[in-house]
């Protein structure tokens, strides 16, 4: 029911207003109620009469305060709610909720559910009908009832890693039906071909409100390789304020875990929707292992960009039979690679035997000829697992005798003895030229430039094999260039010089051109479509719409063109495929993208995706009708003349005390709280359970110390190590989880100035329930990403003599992990002692199942029971004494010098469940 | 069976209650005395005693055996050997020991009841001293003299009534012998009056004391409020207390002045204690009335 700009959730409950004439009577008529009393004076009493002329005149102001409080409270209690054109209860029939469905509405995912599941209680009161229809697998919308929906909204409604097309649009548009409906469009707000058509089409059925998240979208474009460096760009589809944020680069490290690699703030500028950035200096053993990079805090698919091999330097190790002419640069056999392959690739120097183990993607061969059987081996295996060695010729390989009878493991083809001299002053004939190249060489393609001449070669014994392994040859068809697979390797062989003796090849572009054929250089431009016409690619990994990456399982292979032309779509996810000789990643931000926001025509109900904006009056009539009774309560007292200062007074109060407190109050400044008192703080993690954890337990600690000690610590704080001040807390309490986000380097700054000054950090890996000591875990994994930056020295087993043990506590033993070495964070053990420096900081590390299990300490650690202690204070003090409750104790001002010694505190509680 | 176990297990405890309330009367009330003893409670007047008065000359009419021989071969007049009157009263107490009397309006005061024993014990212990025989009025327990007087006045004391306000007894009271009555005389002033008169036409005089609550006089209570007697057979309903309070006040100096008249219509003495005062002083008013009622000729506090 709808009265003027005003409609009301229980419109029959305004039928008590007709009560309020009634209520006038009665609040005449009735008196107060009598207090009984025991008087024996009450013999004298008897037959006094009341005075009649004040008993029940209660002035008309009066009456009118109480009766404009009770219509207060009637009509808020009828529920009133301004904006009554978008309320649930008022619309009658089937509705349908659209959905774009697409990766920039992962990122509202939860909170679009929670929309819906609104809706669907709506719905479900008022018996509605609701279909939902997403758009980015369209299929005609079924009516249901809207419980029969619930529990199945994820497959029903939940977004997919693709946009949809004007093609799923106008699909949409068709399958409306010619039902009257009400509309919800949950909008991910990227404008979009075809999105006027279906609003139009939905128009027709029935009216259309909109829900869309007013957080811009932030996505990341494919990283670009420009002159070495990782370039990557942000978009976000509507111009804001100023902003940063910060990309991650995930990969592998070295063992093979999962981590992030490297971050990279990027700042949108003012007004500016797009933000780019440079990754320099990334080393190219880390850049290889690169597997995405990802914007922290998006969690949607558009902030995920996969790279494939587009991004990795190959790693190129040289090695030339002759070293020892120093000085004769343009002869060194290795001189022209070197300048062909340093701008894209990354050279290994050394002995063949030192760099094998690196594994290099190419070995080069300049005029090796023998290799001994150790390096032959280990070549063979490096090449059948993959590497590709590139071989070339000279004066060594031309007078030894290597494959000469037989073809040797490491060579394409058999020798002829010596070789052939054309064109020199000694020879006949002409220095010959290339013929083009064959068909299905790696070359083919490729324009063969008239002045590349060669002069000498090897010459290759002919043998049934060889056709099929000469990938270039000459213009009198020698063969230039063998190629022989070696397992999933290969190796060629240049039948001339690496430098300019045998031939010019070495001199023209052609020679860099071929290497890059060879994938010796970088394989970096993208295929071709022409290129990958009728391949067939396997999905290995796929990205959701939440951006996480999940292995494709049995998904169908799909066609070369279509990967390369896009777009993504429910036949092709985006993700990781693997081709023939290659991977490539499909994203779903590609290199061309551009985002603007959604403009909805005029008139378009357009609103956010909390609950619809109906603005509920209740509270505040029922607030006014509250003030109005304390104004009676006032008033009835005056009347009566017992309106003391006493009462007055807690009126006044009691009324100030109703006044909700402006928010500038509530907001009070942290730091000055903080510093007012002591307050033990955690990090805010990100994660609400972790953060509710920290705070119990240190309130538990709080607690325990107030009742122990001397120290009376306020309630705990949560800190942003981004925004708020560390000097003023004792104690940063730190819990690991293993997503939260590493702090941008100012928070490290003042993460070390901090420690400088003598704060103190306990990070707690939370896992000594599951994990042992080190980094095994995620959280231990975590804590040394998190801990690198720290300026924390090398860490020392706790000495016997350490003040810990000498403390007010007196403590015998440690808990296991605390007698030996750590690895914090530098993953060093031993080292100088710490806490003989000044400067030396504080981060102590425990491990810890759960921080609020903190007061249960079990007998471990502190005397056990029954041993006599060997502080005279007494076996209670001893017995209860908690090392940890010891933390924020040494932190108090007092002990400046033991203060500074640095602690690990690891696994006190592993058992305490 | 059942009913009489239950009726003796009850009687049991309540005489265990009241016994635990004995002694701490007597002692408080003994407490009480001991400050009050100011001095020889004689008649200071000749008459019938043992201790020695005064030597008069022979008057005429004496008898011949009256005269002190030795006193008189002393000198040449002869002289009569005169003792100290000292004829045992008999001094009747009614307390009121009606529902109304439990009244308290506040914690820290004592009940009206409370106080009101502990005046008439400590009297009857300061009269017992001074050779007095003490006793109740009413046939309850006539006057007698010694300790074990005291203790079965005591017990008597402690008794509660049930009615809603006491009736003073003039029964019980010899003849020419003293009384005491100490009510809050708020009840019906008809029985006060009843019992005065009878009380003067046998020739008892003595103290009327009343004690009220100081609630009782500044009537401090306000808006509607149903007052009710302790008994709970009366009650009065109004809508302003505080309207009741000047109309009341009036009728309780009403009622005080008619027990003053009919005080001093009787020949007895009346006196207004709180319980918010000092018992010491009550105490000592009482005991300056009864010695000015027993002395011959002084006429104090009349």
């Amino acid at each position: 029911m709808t009265l003027g700009a005003i409609g009301f959730t229980a419109p029959w409950l305004l039928l008590a207003l007709a009560a309020l004439p009634l209520l006038w009577l009665l609040l005449r008529a009735v008196p107060p109620a009598p207090v009984r009393r025991r008087f024996p004076g009450v013999a004298l009493l008897l037959g006094l009469r009341d005075d009649d002329s004040v008993t029940d005149r209660t002035p008309w102001w009066l009456l009118l305060l109480r009766m404009l409080a009770l219509a207060a409270l009637i009509t808020g209690l009828a529920g009133p709610v301004l904006n009554p054109e978008r309320d649930e209860a008022a619309q009658t029939g089937p509705m349908l909720i659209v959905l774009d469905g697409s990766w920039a509405s992962a990122r509202d995912w939860p909170a679009k559910e929670a929309l819906i599941g609104t809706l669907l209680d709506d719905a479900a009161r008022a018996a509605r009908p609701v279909a939902f229809l997403r758009l980015t697998a369209p299929e005609p919308p079924v009516f249901r009832t809207a419980d029969a929906w619930r529990g199945q909204l994820a497959e029903t409604a939940g977004p997919a890693p693709w946009e949809p097309t004007p093609r799923m649009m106008a699909d949409a548009a068709g399958m409306l039906g010619d039902e009257t409906f009400e509309t919800r469009w949950l909008s991910d707000g990227l404008a979009r071909e075809g999105r006027a058509a279906l609003l139009a089409a939905l128009r027709a059925h029935g009216s259309v409100t909109v829900h869309e998240s007013p957080a811009p979208i932030l996505a990341l474009r494919p990283a670009r390789v420009t002159d070495g460096a990782l370039e990557l760009t942000a978009l976000r589809a509507r111009p804001g304020g100023a902003r940063e944020i910060t990309v991650e680069a995930h990969g592998r490290d070295p063992s093979g875990t999962p981590r992030v690699l490297a971050t990279l703030p990027l700042a949108f500028a003012q007004g500016e929707t797009g933000a780019a950035g440079a990754l320099l200096l990334l080393p190219a053993e880390l850049r290889a292992r690169l597997s995405r990079f990802e914007i922290a805090g998006q969690r949607h698919a558009g902030a995920v960009s996969l790279t494939d091999d587009g991004l990795k330097r190959r790693e190129v190790a040289l090695i030339a039979g002759r070293e020892d002419r120093e000085g004769l640069e343009l002869l060194s056999p290795l001189h022209y690679l070197k300048r062909a392959l340093e701008p894209t690739a990354d050279l290994l120097d050394g002995a063949l035997a030192d760099i094998l183990p690196a594994n290099p993607d190419v070995i080069v061969l300049a005029d090796v000829a023998r290799l001994s059987g150790a390096e032959q081996a280990g070549l063979l295996d490096w090449a059948e697992a993959g590497g590709l060695l590139v071989r070339f010729a000279g004066p060594r390989l031309a007078a030894s005798d290597v494959s000469r009878s037989e073809e040797a493991p490491l060579m394409p083809v058999r020798l002829r003895a010596g070789g052939r001299s054309v064109g020199g002053t000694m020879s006949w004939g002409e220095p010959k030229t290339l013929a083009p190249f064959p068909e299905k060489s790696p070359f083919s393609g490729l324009a063969v430039p008239d002045d590349v001449t060669v002069s000498a070669q090897v010459i290759a014994q002919p043998d049934p094999t060889l056709a099929e392994r000469v990938i270039a040859q000459l213009s009198d068809g020698t063969p230039l260039v063998t190629r022989k697979r070696i397992g999933a390797g290969q190796v060629v062989l240049f039948h001339v010089t690496a430098n300019a003796e045998w031939s010019s090849l070495p001199l023209s572009g052609l020679f860099v051109q071929m290497l890059e054929r060879l994938a010796v250089s970088s394989a970096v431009a993208p295929p071709d479509p022409g290129e990958v016409e009728g391949t067939t690619w396997q999905p290995v990994q796929v990205l959701d719409a939440s951006g996480k990456l999940t292995d494709a399982g049995t998904l169908p292979g799909v066609d070369g063109a279509a990967l390369i032309k896009g777009p993504v779509g429910p036949g092709l996810p985006p993700g990781l495929y693997e081709g023939p000789d290659r991977w490539l990643a499909l994203n779903v931000v590609t290199k061309d993208t551009e985002f603007a926001p959604v403009a909805w025509p005029a008139g378009t109900a357009v609103t956010g995706l909390a609950k619809p904006a109906a603005t509920p009056l209740g509270g505040w009539l029922m607030a006014a009708a509250l003030v109005l009774l304390c104004a009676d309560i006032a008033a009835a007292l005056a009347l009566s003349g017992r309106l003391w200062p006493a009462r007055a007074a807690a009126l006044l109060l009691a009324a100030l005390l109703a006044v909700p407190q402006p928010g500038a109050a509530q907001g009070r400044d942290k730091a000055l709280e903080a510093a007012l008192d002591v307050v033990l703080a955690h990090v805010l993690t990100g994660n609400a359970r972790v953060d509710e954890t920290a705070q119990a337990g240190l309130r538990g600690l709080g607690e325990t110390l107030a009742f122990r000690t001397s120290v009376e610590p306020a309630p705990p704080a949560g800190v942003d190590l981004e925004t708020d001040e560390l000097a003023v807390y004792p104690l940063l309490y730190w819990p690991v989880t293993p997503n939260q986000p590493i702090p941008s380097a100012e928070a490290y700054v003042k993460l070390n100035a901090y420690l400088r000054t003598g704060g103190l950090i306990l990070f707690d890996t939370r896992d000594a329930d599951i994990a042992g000591y080190g980094a095994a875990s995620p959280n231990g994994q975590k804590l040394q990403r998190l801990a690198r930056p720290l300026d924390i020295p090398p860490l020392e087993p706790v000495p016997p003599d350490h003040v810990l043990t000498r403390t007010f506590y007196l403590l015998r033993g440690f808990p296991r992990p605390l007698r030996r070495p750590s690895d914090l964070g530098r993953g060093r053990a031993g080292g100088c002692r710490a806490g003989r420096g000044d400067a030396v900081s504080q981060p102590q590390r425990q491990r810890h199942p759960g921080a609020d299990r903190r007061q249960r300490l079990g007998g471990g650690l502190g005397h056990r029971r029954g041993r006599q202690p060997a502080l005279p204070g007494g076996p209670r003090l001893c017995r209860r004494a908690s090392a940890r409750d010891r933390l924020p104790l040494r932190r108090q001002p007092g002990d400046a010098r033991a203060d500074r010694q640095l602690q690990i505190r690891s696994g006190a509680c592993a058992g305490a469940a | 069976m059942n009913h009489t176990a239950r009726l003796r297990s009850s009687l049991r405890s309540r005489a265990e209650t009241e016994a635990a309330r004995l002694p701490p009367l007597l002692a408080r009330a003994e407490h009480l005395a001991g400050t009050v003893l100011l001095g020889e409670h004689g008649r200071r007047r000749a008459g019938m005693g043992d201790d020695f008065w005064q030597y008069r000359p022979v008057q005429p009419g004496d008898e011949r055996r009256q005269i002190d021989w030795r006193r008189s071969a002393r000198s040449d007049s002869q002289y009569v050997r005169q003792r100290e009157w000292q004829i045992a009263q008999s001094v009747g107490i009614w307390v009121d020991n009606a529902a109304a009397m439990g009244f308290a309006s506040d914690k820290a005061l004592p009940a009206k009841s409370d106080r009101a024993r502990l005046l008439a014990l400590a009297v009857a212990i300061l009269l017992n001293r001074a050779g007095e025989r003490v006793g109740l009025a009413g046939a309850d327990l006539p006057p007698r003299r010694g300790e074990a007087q005291m203790m079965r006045l005591a017990e008597a004391l402690i008794r509660d009534g049930e009615d809603d306000y006491g009736r003073p007894q003039a029964a019980g009271l010899a003849t020419h012998g003293r009384a005491l009555f100490i009510s809050d005389f708020l009840g019906d002033i008809g029985a006060v009056r009843n019992a005065l008169t009878a009380a003067a036409d046998r020739g008892v005089k003595g103290v009327l004391l009343q004690v009220l609550d100081p609630a009782e006089e500044a009537f401090p209570y306000r808006g509607r409020t149903i007052f009710e007697s302790m008994g709970g057979t009366l009650s009065h309903e109004t809508l302003k207390a505080s309207e009741l309070r000047e109309r009341y006040q009036a009728r309780l100096s009403a009622r005080k002045a008619e027990l003053r008249a009919l005080c001093t219509g009787t020949g007895w003495q009346y006196g207004l204690h709180h319980t918010s005062e000092s018992a010491q002083s009550a105490l000592l008013w009482l005991y300056r009335a009864f010695d000015a009622g027993t002395g011959p000729g002084t006429g104090a506090g009349r």
